[in-house]
């Protein structure tokens, strides 16, 4: 750490010259990760920092790497499912949706309708799943542990609602080309809604305990300002773009599935409570959405068509094999777009070419650029903003 | 003794003087001129220390935590899990002693020990009783603030040691954080020193006595004792490494900070420094505003609550249950609050708490020259 220490003469006066030597510092290389705390999950850091300040730090990505993309070109489009629920392993439904409304933009079937409520329903209480555990997961970033156990408390809940609905807790594999696995059983609306009237004060009540706490918003107001248009230029989007004030959300401005008749709000800073574009915005952001994906689901529920001659797996095609072609389908999974390019021979029943557009790949671009100058503290601040699910990162 | 006056009060109201006698009586008990009645006395609260450090102040962090958090903490070991710390304490001392092969081995095996001693010697000057204080310095108070400082050597000496960057961060904050904090902290006890007129803990303890109860103590024998009073809190959360002062220890900032290399009955005697120093400052607080080991009811006519109330063994286990009290409050805030920055944390050092500390110097000072 401490160096040589440099030489150097000052002149006092005209024929006093004295030496002097500094106490210099060198910088530390620091390596965050891959097993820290805060790097949720695997990701790496190589901080180069002077003192406890950040002067640069490089993130190293790839100790997940599961070749997604190459095992896609050796399974059948059905068969993909699975892999996508392992990317973002904590809003699984959404990565399927995302790929299913890919491939079923290549095959240009028709959906039941009942389906595609059920599967809104269930992929936005998988997105207030994943918010939840962000925020909670940025809550023991800062230091506050309770918030990340009320957290879990209430994804619980939603994660129990899941299984019931779909088999699994996680790796849901609910969503298939063209329909569903199973319809949903019986009394599930009612159970639904009355987690939506059970949750709704406790909301409440964690944005009391964390959004409202002095000294998380002296953490995270102002740090890690990320302007629009760099925002933009980065490509990122979800509650990383709209954090920074960009009213873009796919589920309205490219819509999929029945979200053009919803009504919900995407919602953005307005600069009162926080600094545009700044961790608090991010934050704010995701506790919004929570409260947006609430309606969402009321109104699915409401306006969802019966069970009669429903079949959940009427339009699944009994063999996947698309026209030659290529397609890019994208959605909003809880970090952001995510997009499936799809390149089919015509011939194959599995793709020419799968590539995944990974949100959290693209948002960490920005890490470079967010964490140089920053306070230790700050960049887990920062990072904990970004989200990021290395599952979907690495891929 | 006024209990003689109400025969009609039984047992509960009575505890207190039959404590005292039950106390007297083993103080008097020395077979062969052996005084082992008072040896037993005097070991009651070291006892405790040792027990309460070990197992129920890790015990009461997880239980007070899980209430806190919609969990029910430990269940398994024991009814209610009360033996959990027990077992933790087992696996800790069968745990391998490792030290890391580049670390400096000389500093890295006397840091948990200097930390520990830094933490417990304090508890030589807490006059846990009327009758029991472990060293009678007309300095006590003084020694107290001292002591504290040379938990800043043992735990600089364990981050260095670890070679470990996260371990020397942890050690740099902490340095920074404790000497820095010992300013506010030191300004705000001379103010209850000041209204004492002594550094005598017991002393000070004894001028908080009297029939009002709580009345009597510091915190409402002036219109000004709150602010100390708080500054002191504050300060001494930041000086025993509590949230929302933890950084030094930032789990989620620097792995485990300063212990990050520690582990099996190294890493166990760091907690119980921890958990030590935990009570100690909280016996400080309560001995200089809050009366120490003085009962707080007080004499409500024919009813002498407070004269029931006093005694030795009433005396150890009021400035226990006030010791408890600011405990449960460190809980409490470690598992509500998230964790300041660096730069805040000395912000709120230098800027806002040094100089109220100055200003209740001041005031209090004022106070007690011209209000008799």
């Amino acid at each position: 750490m401490a160096g040589q220490g440099s030489l150097r003469l000052s002149r006092k006066s005209d024929d006093v010259v004295v030496l002097e030597k500094d106490l210099s510092t060198e910088q530390m290389v620091l390596s965050m990760g891959p097993q820290h705390p805060s790097t949720h999950g695997v990701l790496r850091l190589e901080c180069l920092t002077d003192g406890e300040i950040i002067t640069e730090a490089e993130p190293y990505l790839g100790y997940l790497h599961r070749c997604f993309e190459k095992h896609c070109e050796h399974v059948d489009y059905p068969a993909i499912v699975p892999y996508t629920d392992r990317m973002d392993y904590l809003a699984g439904i959404n990565s399927e949706m995302a790929y299913c409304v890919a491939v079923e933009k290549l095959l240009d079937v028709e959906i039941p309708r009942r389906v595609e409520f059920i599967r809104v329903i269930v992929s936005e209480l998988n997105r207030i799943a994943s918010h939840l555990v962000a925020i909670g997961t940025y809550a023991i970033d800062l230091g506050a542990f309770t918030p990340f156990l009320f957290c879990f408390r209430d994804r619980e809940h939603i994660l129990n609602m899941l299984e019931w609905a779909t088999g699994a807790r996680m790796l849901y594999n609910y969503i298939w080309v063209g329909g569903l696995a199973y319809d949903v059983p019986a009394g599930f609306n009612e159970r639904v809604l009355e987690f939506v009237n059970y949750f709704r004060p406790k909301a409440l009540e964690l944005q009391q305990l964390l959004t409202e706490n002095e000294i998380f918003v002296k953490r995270t107001k102002g740090v890690g300002i990320m302007p629009a248009d760099v925002a933009i230029n980065y490509g990122w989007s979800g509650p990383m773009l709209r954090g920074s004030g960009v009213q873009w959300d796919l589920r309205r401005n490219d819509p999929y599935s029945i979200y053009p008749e919803l009504d919900f709000a995407v919602p953005v800073p307005d600069g009162k409570l926080s600094v545009v574009g700044d961790c608090l915005s991010r934050h704010l952001v995701r506790a919004l959405e929570i409260e947006e994906s609430l309606k969402i689901i009321e109104q699915c529920i409401d306006k969802m068509p019966g069970t009669e001659g429903f079949n959940p797996r009427a339009a699944v095609p009994k063999r996947v094999r698309p026209k030659a072609g290529e397609v890019y389908g994208r959605a909003e999974n809880p970090r952001g777009e995510l997009g499936f390019y799809i390149q089919s021979d015509g011939k194959s029943t599995s793709p020419l070419r799968c590539k995944a557009r990974s949100s959290c790949f693209v948002n960490l671009s920005a890490m470079k650029d967010l964490s140089r100058g920053q306070l230790i503290p700050d960049l887990v601040a920062i990072i904990g903003s970004l989200d990021i699910v290395l599952g979907e990162v690495d891929r | 003794m006024i209990h003689s006056a109400l025969p009609q009060f039984s047992m509960p109201l009575l505890m207190g003087n039959s404590l005292n006698a039950w106390s007297d009586a083993l103080a008097g008990f020395s077979p062969a001129g052996l005084p082992v009645g008072l040896l037993i006395i005097a070991a009651i609260p070291l006892v405790f220390i040792a027990l309460y450090a070990l197992t129920y102040g890790v015990y009461g962090e997880r239980k007070i935590s899980a209430f806190m958090q919609d969990r029910l903490g430990p269940m398994e070991v024991g009814k209610w899990g009360i033996l959990q710390t027990l077992a933790d304490i087992l696996k800790l001392l069968q745990k391998e002693d490792i030290v890391p092969t580049s670390a400096d081995k000389f500093l890295f095996v006397i840091g948990p020990g200097v930390l520990f001693v830094g933490s417990f010697l304090a508890f030589a000057v807490l006059p846990f009783s009327p009758a029991f204080i472990g060293a009678n310095l007309n300095v006590g108070l003084f020694f107290a603030i001292g002591i504290v400082s040379l938990e800043v050597v043992g735990i600089l000496a364990a981050g260095w040691g670890s070679n470990n960057k996260w371990s020397l961060y942890g050690a740099v904050r902490s340095v920074a954080q404790i000497v820095s904090y010992e300013i506010p902290a030191a300004i705000a006890l001379l103010c209850g020193a000041m209204m004492a007129g002594t550094l005598d803990m017991q002393q000070i303890t004894i001028q908080q006595s009297g029939p009002l109860g709580f009345a009597h103590f510091f915190l409402f024998q002036s219109p000004i004792a709150w602010l100390p009073f708080l500054i002191y809190f504050i300060a001494s959360l930041a000086e025993v490494n509590r949230a929302p002062f933890d950084i030094p220890e930032a789990e989620s900032e620097l792995v485990a900070g300063y212990f990050t290399e520690y582990s099996g009955m190294k890493f166990a005697v760091i907690f119980l420094a921890e958990y030590g120093s935990m009570f100690m400052v909280s016996a400080i607080i309560s001995i200089v505003f809050l009366g120490g080991w003085n009962s707080p009811l007080p004499n409500i006519g024919p009813l002498a609550l407070n004269d029931m109330t006093t005694g030795p063994v009433w005396g150890a286990f009021w400035i226990i249950s006030k010791g408890f009290f600011f405990i449960f409050i460190q809980m409490w805030l470690r598992w509500t609050l998230p964790r300041l920055r660096v730069d805040q944390l000395m912000y709120l050092c230098w800027k806002v708490l040094t100089p109220f500390a100055f200003v209740s110097f001041v005031l209090t000072a004022i106070w007690e020259i011209y209000v008799p």
